[in-house]
């Protein structure tokens, strides 16, 4: 990394932490409340103790017009993020977030786009799960609860996206908001703990400070959100739209 | 004649006395009585989500219960969850750094070991806290903002 980018980042993180205290002066007013969180920004944190709602539905829309050729910041924040590495075997390797460049054959036209779980609305891998363990929250966020995964890897399989993989082998010094282990079935989560403390998805945040910007997160049902907008007055596609799955992630110039 | 006999078994009951005090007497350790109880590490904080009877019985159910709360319906920021616990538990080894599962000293590791009970939960989950302030670690350098951020963690209302 270049010498010069270094302050940046340290100007981008004083500039949150002061917005944390900020927020940690406006909870000291209130007696009883002990300070929690630091610099939760725009989304809004639901208060604790509330469960996802319904009215919600999460979704991001990639340009990749925007996606500068080799760049895979949203791809190295996710790992930071969550803690995954490739294993060394690129068949097993886990399958979080990858860079998929397509390219038609007749003019030679390229374009990459970061590609994850796409938090399908008629997801093909919980309708398969024999136990349950993969799930769509009511937010529309599509995870695998861990705790009763067999490990079957069914949804692997039914997953027209391959945005799910399994952890072969034992796996230490996890994240602490990012459980994985051996034996279960992984992909995405759209960071949903930091979707639960009103924070965007790490990728997103990384595309945005140090990429070009091409991720767009937020509520698809709500019309005011920039997604919303956005969707509607641009022309954006779902990958393999045609079967129906309704994917949450939209892609735009791919 | 009758004095004779009475001696040594004044003698006997004393040295009996003794043995059955030394047997029940509390020892440098903690423990009462001859059979080893286990020692969990004291924790940071001023005290835990429930009293520690209760906690000793029910923990385990906490956490289930706590699992399916937070996974499926995404309720978060409850005192009841594992990462609260892990962090306020942690054992810090000589080097001022908290130990992990692996290591004998971990709180949880300290009743199961002696329970003979494993436990799955940190073949997933971090046995170790986590950083809950990345801000704060990037700016560990800066003398001001580490002065700041220790002044807001430590306040309480």
């Amino acid at each position: 990394m270049s010498a010069g980018a270094a302050p940046t980042r340290l100007l981008a993180d004083r500039r949150t932490l002061l917005k944390g205290a900020g927020a940690g002066l406006a909870t000291l007013i209130a007696p009883g409340v002990t300070l929690y969180a630091f610099g939760a920004d725009d989304a809004g944190a639901r208060p604790a103790g509330e469960p996802a709602s319904a009215k919600v539905r999460w979704g991001m829309l990639i340009d990749s017009s925007k996606c500068a050729p080799g760049c895979d910041r949203c791809v190295a924040a996710c790992r930071d993020e969550n803690g995954w590495q490739s294993t060394g075997h690129v068949e097993s390797d886990p399958q979080w977030i990858r860079i998929v460049t397509v390219r038609d054959p007749k003019t030679g036209a390229q374009s990459a786009a970061p590609v994850m779980c796409q938090h399908c609305a008629n997801p093909a891998c919980v309708d398969v799960c024999p136990t349950g363990a993969s799930f769509k929250r009511a937010d529309g966020l599509v995870l695998v609860d861990r705790h009763i995964c067999i490990g079957c890897r069914y949804c692997m399989m039914a997953c027209p996206y391959k945005a799910r993989s399994f952890v072969h082998e034992a796996i230490e010094d996890q994240k602490t908001n990012a459980p994985r282990g051996k034996g279960t079935v992984e992909g995405c989560t759209l960071c949903v703990d930091r979707i639960d403390a009103g924070r965007k998805p790490a990728c997103v945040e990384a595309c945005a400070s140090e990429g070009g910007g091409a991720m767009t997160f937020g509520d698809l049902n709500d019309p005011s959100s920039d997604i919303a907008k956005a969707l509607a007055s641009l022309s954006t596609t779902q990958i393999r739209s045609d079967l129906g799955l309704d994917p949450g992630v939209r892609y735009r110039n791919l | 004649m009758r004095r004779a006999w009475l001696t040594p078994l004044a003698l006997a009951l004393a040295l009996l006395g003794a043995a059955a005090g030394a047997a029940w007497a509390v020892d440098a350790s903690g423990d009462t009585g001859r059979t080893p109880v286990p020692h969990p590490p004291k924790a940071q904080g001023d005290h835990c989500v429930a009293d520690t009877t209760f906690m000793r019985r029910n923990h385990m159910k906490m956490l289930f219960h706590q699992r399916n709360e937070t996974v499926h319906l995404g309720v978060r920021g409850e005192p009841y969850s594992l990462a609260s616990c892990v962090a306020c538990h942690a054992v810090r080894g000589a080097d001022g750094v908290a130990v992990s599962y692996a290591d004998p000293r971990h709180f949880c590791r300290s009743c199961h070991d002696y329970a003979a009970v494993s436990v799955d939960c940190f073949e997933c989950h971090a046995s170790r806290p986590g950083d809950p302030n990345k801000a704060a670690a990037t700016d560990a350098g800066d003398k001001d903002l580490t002065a700041l951020n220790d002044y807001l963690k430590g306040t309480k209302p």
